[in-house]
């Protein structure tokens, strides 16, 4: 998916080739899904980012599609500037705040996989450890004591930094998900882990890899388009 | 002025005065616009030759100098054959061309940081998209006042926040870059901006206007009164000493920039492109839309007519001259065929651009613009493109043979053990070697997914193509000290430096840029300076066989009488036949042979020692070879295609010791080492074309052949492992020790 100020989407559509998939681009004036089987939303900074991440993004004509269809079971992963929007469109809990230190944070950090129910999880084990790049300046993971403690009793967190969180996220927590566990979104960017030449290491690729194993698993495009 | 002041009144009233002088034109170039116009000229006309004929815009004290770049047969061999107006294209193979440029916001960024510094990178990246390239990276070389200074904790914090703030939400990887710190940058910071961009041979696009009836397209924002005169009254203009209050009055003449708008130009004129849409592009930087269609105009064989009631503002209430002055940010300009003008125009809304006809090409031979139903500009556009040439007059500086008569000879040197590892950890801890993370974890280096090396390592790599991998190594470097000392081989040492580095990557050198920074021209001992780093660059270039593809000239960095010492940032472009094979920095292997390559002499002139431990700055610089730094880059390029090295890491300020402890760090791994003769020569010496590497187990033998083949000295040092730096018989670093020493310095600057 494209938004203007979209910039990590080559990178999204990079990992789903080497994870053996078609990448289709979307484009967000299009109230068009192009009957894919999942949607991506990279980083970036959607409309300048300059109003609260994503705030603009949310009210993309294609919006109006994927929010249904999320809500009925499309897989959806967001990633950085696309867990902003998925925060904004009400598709996941809590917000992305400014980190603790103000300053934008480029970083190669470890993750714990603490969920592998997750459409996009699937493929690792439960406690892996990921090393993948954090590169947000509004990557502080927020909620009310409620809803953290709802996501920890529901096991909703799907990645924890595995030490303390750089960035001031609260709990720890890098990634989330819905009930249905289709929709996950996560700060670090796993399109950025999907070969040692180009990244820290290929851990990423297990998210991308982890969606397509779910729908061989179903035998056929799991969502509802 | 008034508002209406057009051809006509400015023909009637010839005694008018204007205010030639508060745009930073001389009587006598005032005098020759009246003379070249038969009149004086109106408001908007001298507007725009203020702006034009500024050293900023038209090189004028320095191009009789910069002749010296133009590449002989073997330098021209590396660029793309057959365009003489772009011959700053490197062709790199398989269908592929590459364009990169440096260029300084030197001026704005002490005024105004956050914008100044992000304003610099978006100008940059205009530049090599208006070549038709996509831009693909970016990197700074950036050089303060000393760290610990009051001003500084204003500036580089600001500066870093403008590059962050732009590059990251602009989408291109920050890869590398300098950091420098000396007193002499106090009240003129240097921010050097470079941008990369890849094409197809085919897609090289020129800035031209052709063919009459063609359209004048304005797009991307609006134009506002920011940066009104940045070329000319900030950029080619000294700061008083009393540094805060001018420059503040300055600051409206620092643009500002908007990254997203820039984003959104980019991927909507590659679209363009693509579609083949366009017959002429010019981006919009400095002097703005005067600068534009003065260069399209007189680029094609023509002339142009525009209408500037259609420019679309963000401030009605600005004159003809003030709209012609405005460096708003985020702009190009394009020439359109009539037939193109409504599909253009749907591209641009795709992308929620502007675009707006302004004009068209004609065949007068005159550039010509309207406002409010009188002609306020009628010239010959070569007039103002071209600007005037002057013979600044130059001498060798007074002082710089009391200089060079008085080398670090006779200072205290560490003599012991203890006194040589208590050096290393100064010199490692100082700001100028100390670890940049501070900086360069506000960057972006992941995005776009090619980049292969990013800073902290010699070079940048970055992959071109998938399939093959094909990559292009980038790096940059200058050393204002070596230069103050002479500025000749200064030069050479920073092009040396800059070569050596990419070829550490594995890369074979290809092409240069540069940004010369310097000190008021009026100034005879600065144009001496000028010349002579220009004759060293151009030399070292032949002796090297790489072209200047390209470069940016920024006088007046200077605070009263006190000029920067000369400071020359050059960069240097590699091809990378295939990025897997790439070298980088860090010990990564136990047991690995550690080998130094090159010749150690006593050279200690301009050294990090004789500036960090004795704050002293004379003799002479390290002598330049640039035959060595020849066979020493093919030596490396061969061995990394080999397979042959597990690591490769050029000495360069510091010497041996920090190199050392660098690949040391960076591996997280150390080494145990024996060094020949003096342990201080040999520890710190900052002789040039060396490096040290560390040999892929079992390939010893074959890696000591080719350097002797090489002609490269090689001496075996010792190898790598553990958790110390040891030199023996000398002294021992636990890691923790030495990395603490390194990464500590910066935060506690900076918070």
């Amino acid at each position: 998916m494209t938004f203007p100020g979209s910039l990590d989407d080559t990178d999204a559509a990079r990992a789903v080739r080497n994870a053996g998939a078609e990448p289709v681009p979307l484009w967000h004036a299009d109230r068009d899904l192009r009957g894919v089987d999942a949607v991506i939303l990279p980083g970036g900074f959607s409309y300048g980012d300059y109003l609260r991440c994503g705030a603009i993004a949310r009210f993309s004509p294609v919006m109006a599609e994927l929010v249904p269809a999320a809500r009925s079971g499309l897989p959806v992963l967001g990633i950085c500037n696309g867990f902003q929007i998925l925060c904004e469109a009400h598709l996941l809990p809590g917000a992305l705040t400014r980190n603790a230190g103000l300053r934008f944070i480029t970083r190669d950090v470890r993750l714990t996989v603490a969920n592998t129910d997750t459409a996009w999880t699937s493929g690792y084990a439960s406690g892996q450890q990921l090393l993948i790049p954090l590169k947000s300046g509004e990557g502080a993971y927020a909620a009310d004591p409620a809803t953290l403690d709802e996501l920890d009793r529901a096991g909703r967190v799907v990645v924890r930094y595995a030490s303390s969180a750089p960035n001031g996220s609260a709990r720890g927590i890098a990634g989330v998900c819905n009930e249905a566990g289709n929709v996950v979104g996560l700060m670090p960017h796993p399109e950025h882990a999907i070969d040692p030449l180009t990244g820290p290491s290929g851990d990423g690729l297990g998210f991308f890899t982890s969606v397509l194993q779910a729908f061989a698993g179903a035998g056929s495009a799991g969502a509802d388009k | 002025m008034s508002d209406k002041d057009t051809v006509e009144v400015a023909a009637a009233t010839p005694e008018q005065p204007q205010p030639f002088a508060e745009l930073g034109l001389t009587a006598g170039e005032y005098a020759k616009i009246r003379d070249i116009l038969g009149r004086r000229p109106t408001a908007a006309e001298l507007a725009l030759y203020s702006v034009m004929w500024s050293e900023h815009c038209s090189y004028k004290s320095s191009k009789v100098h910069l002749k010296r770049l133009a590449p002989n047969e073997e330098q021209a061999r590396k660029l793309l054959a057959g365009i003489g107006a772009n011959a700053g294209v490197v062709d790199i193979g398989r269908g592929y061309a590459v364009t990169f440029k440096i260029e300084s916001h030197n001026h704005p960024s002490f005024v105004e940081p956050h914008q100044g510094a992000a304003t610099g990178v978006g100008g940059i990246v205009r530049d090599i998209l208006a070549m038709g390239a996509r831009p693909v990276a970016v990197m700074d070389a950036l050089r303060f006042g000393p760290a610990d200074a009051h001003d500084t904790a204003r500036v580089l914090p600001g500066v870093v926040s403008g590059i962050s703030f732009y590059g990251n939400c602009l989408g291109l990887p920050n890869i590398g870059g300098e950091l420098a710190f000396d007193p002499c940058y106090a009240g003129n910071p240097l921010v050097n901006a470079l941008c990369v961009g890849v094409m197809r041979h085919e897609d090289l696009k020129a800035a031209v206007a052709t063919g009459p009836g063609n359209k004048v397209v304005l797009f991307g924002s609006r134009t506002g009164p920011d940066g009104v005169g940045g070329a000319s009254v900030l950029a080619s203009a000294t700061f008083g000493d009393d540094g805060d209050g001018k420059a503040r009055a300055k600051r409206p003449s620092v643009q500002v920039g908007d990254p997203f708008m820039e984003k959104l130009l980019v991927e909507c004129c590659l679209e363009l492109y693509a579609a083949e849409l366009i017959e002429g592009i010019q981006d919009l930087g400095a002097a703005g839309i005067a600068c534009a269609t003065t260069e399209l105009a007189a680029g094609g064989e023509g002339g142009m007519r525009v209408t500037l009631d259609d420019v679309p503002l963000r401030d009605p209430s600005l004159t003809p001259a003030e709209i012609l002055m405005s460096e708003s940010q985020e702009r190009m300009m394009a020439v359109v065929a009539p037939g193109n003008v409504a599909e253009f125009l749907r591209v641009c809304a795709k992308w929620d651009v502007e675009a707006t006809v302004i004009g068209e090409v004609t065949s007068d031979g005159t550039l010509t613009m309207t406002w409010r139903g009188g002609t306020v500009v009628s010239i010959p556009p070569r007039t103002a493109a071209d600007g005037p040439v002057y013979q600044r007059p130059m001498a060798r500086p007074a002082d710089l043979d009391s200089l060079q008569a008085a080398p670090p000879d006779s200072l205290d040197r560490p003599k012991d053990g203890p006194a040589l590892r208590a050096t290393l950890l100064a010199l490692l801890g100082s700001a100028d070697e100390a670890d940049k993370s501070w900086v360069t974890a506000q960057y972006d280096h992941y995005v776009r997914g090619n980049t292969v090396l990013a800073m902290p390592e010699d070079g940048g790599l970055l992959r071109v193509d998938e399939q093959t991998r094909l990559g292009i190594a980038l790096a940059t470097d200058g050393n204002g000290r070596y230069c103050r000392l002479d500025p000749y081989d200064g030069t050479q040492l920073a092009l040396s430096e800059a070569y050596r580095n990419v070829a550490m990557t594995g890369a074979t050198p290809a092409a240069v840029t540069n940004c010369l920074n310097f000190g008021s021209p009026e100034d005879p001992q600065v144009m001496w300076q000028l010349a002579e780093a220009v004759r060293g660059l151009a030399d070292g270039c032949a002796a090297l066989g790489i072209p200047v593809t390209g470069g940016n000239v920024s006088l007046y960095n200077q605070t009263g009488d006190n000029a920067i010492h000369p400071t020359p940032v050059i960069g240097v472009l590699g091809v990378h036949d295939d990025v897997s094979r790439r070298l980088a920095a860090g010990f990564t292997i136990d047991a690995a042979q550690v080998v130094l390559l090159g010749a150690t002499r006593e050279e200690f002139g301009g050294s990090a020692w004789a500036h960090v431990i004795h704050q002293h700055l004379g003799g002479r610089p390290p002598a330049p070879d640039l035959d060595a730094e020849r066979r020493l880059a093919t030596l490396i390029t061969t061995a990394a295609s080999d397979g042959l090295l597990a690591s490769a890491h050029d000495l360069s300020t510091g010497g041996l010791a920090i190199a050392l402890a660098e690949s040391c760090l960076r591996g997280a791994r150390g080494c145990r080492v024996s060094v020949p003769g003096d342990p201080f020569t040999a520890l710190f010496s900052e002789s040039a074309a060396r490096a040290v590497v560390a040999v892929t187990p079992g390939r010893e033998d074959e890696f000591a052949r080719l350097c002797a083949a090489h002609g490269i000295p090689a001496m075996v040092l010792g190898e790598t492992g553990g958790d110390t730096l040891t030199v023996e018989a000398t002294f021992e670093v636990p890691l923790p020790e030495l990395r603490q020493a390194w990464e500590g310095t910066l935060p506690a600057l900076f918070g």
